[in-house]
């Protein structure tokens, strides 16, 4: 199904309540979010709700869970490094600590393109 | 898949795929090319998602800021940049992002580039040029790429020695002839693209020879107390 671009109702910069904020560095377009059993306080704002409710049923890349609520991925990047903060999100990035070199997760990759062929 | 929560439709999406895992290992690669060349319908064929969107804001480069005063609503263009999702063998997820190919979204390109593993460039015999500015991008950040010519039905087969000719190709770099709307074609660029990324990475270093890291003794020191 194509979605109708059309005009955010909430813009960006309200979207995170209008500031810039440091502890976002580390996230990416594809760091993975899941929501923790924590509610997100009552004094964030909605979109941060929103986020959160996104989340709660399971895991989402920044960039997906942008997609759904229909945000830039610089305002879900806030909001996400704002519920991380208040202990109601969980963030990783998108290659699990333990994991090796380039090469070895290109040949992963090939193998399983390979095998759906 | 079953939905066991179809409970307060009210906010949530009604179908969206979430990861199935915690610890899958998720990777990049770009579709790029002109616009109309067949990047989200490559995409669509091979996501596992309904391919998405994100709306994403930029300033425009080159266009000078003081020519839009008094016109705040024109000072950034919003671009639809599509993603799908493929899940594979091997606890793996590709994520697969179509990119603009006009240079005045390079740094929104950039961004969407970094950590990518290679970019696959999309051409159409009918405008072969309209993709090399995406291929200078994409040398420029130093992405490895393969090329897959986008086989529309009403364009004009060429030899793949004179696409390469045409499109002035370094020898090493793969070109396919494609059906972006065909799945196997599909894979078939992909898996062309991982073998000369996988081409160009050096090759796995042999264990440094009893480079054992102690982790007490401040190594600094012990080098100093080395003899010449």
């Amino acid at each position: 199904m194509t979605a109708v671009p059309r005009r955010r109702m909430v813009p960006a910069y309200l979207a995170t309540g209008g500031r810039t904020r440091p502890g976002t560095a580390g996230f990416d377009r594809l760091t993975v979010l899941f929501a923790d059993r924590a509610e997100p306080p009552r004094e964030l704002e909605p979109e941060h709700h929103r986020l959160w409710e996104l989340l709660r049923p399971g895991a989402l890349t920044v960039v997906e869970a942008a997609a759904h609520l229909r945000l830039p991925v610089s305002a879900t990047v806030f909001l996400a490094a704002d519920l991380v903060e208040a202990g109601c999100l969980r963030a990783r990035a998108p290659i699990p600590r333990a994991q090796q070199t380039d090469r070895s997760i290109v040949e992963r990759l090939l193998v399983g393109l390979r095998a759906l062929r | 898949m079953d939905s066991v929560r179809s409970g307060s439709p009210a906010d949530r999406p009604s179908r969206v795929g979430y990861l199935p895992d915690r610890d899958q290992t998720l990777m990049k690669l770009l579709v790029a090319g002109p616009f109309g060349v067949g990047k989200t319908t490559l995409i669509r064929t091979l996501s596992e998602i309904a391919t998405l969107h994100t709306e994403e804001a930029m300033t425009e480069t080159g266009r000078p800021v003081d020519d839009l005063a008094g016109l705040p609503e024109k000072a950034t263009t919003t671009v639809a940049v599509d993603f799908g999702r493929l899940t594979l063998p091997g606890n793996l997820v590709l994520y697969m992002f179509g990119t603009p190919g006009q240079r005045r979204f390079f740094p929104l390109w950039q961004d969407i580039a970094r950590g990518a593993l290679g970019a696959l460039v999309l051409a159409d015999t009918r405008r072969l040029a309209d993709s090399f500015e995406i291929m200078d991008m994409v040398e420029e950040q130093g992405l490895p790429y393969a090329v897959a010519v986008n086989c529309f039905p009403d364009a004009p087969g060429h030899s793949v020695e004179v696409l390469r000719a045409h499109l002035d190709l370094h020898p090493a770099t793969p070109l396919l002839l494609c059906d972006a709307r065909e799945r196997g074609a599909s894979l078939d660029a992909l898996i062309a693209l991982a073998e000369h990324v996988l081409d160009g990475l050096p090759a796995e270093a042999a264990p440094a020879p009893a480079a054992s890291v102690p982790p007490a003794p401040a190594p600094a020191a012990s080098a100093a107390e080395e003899r010449p």
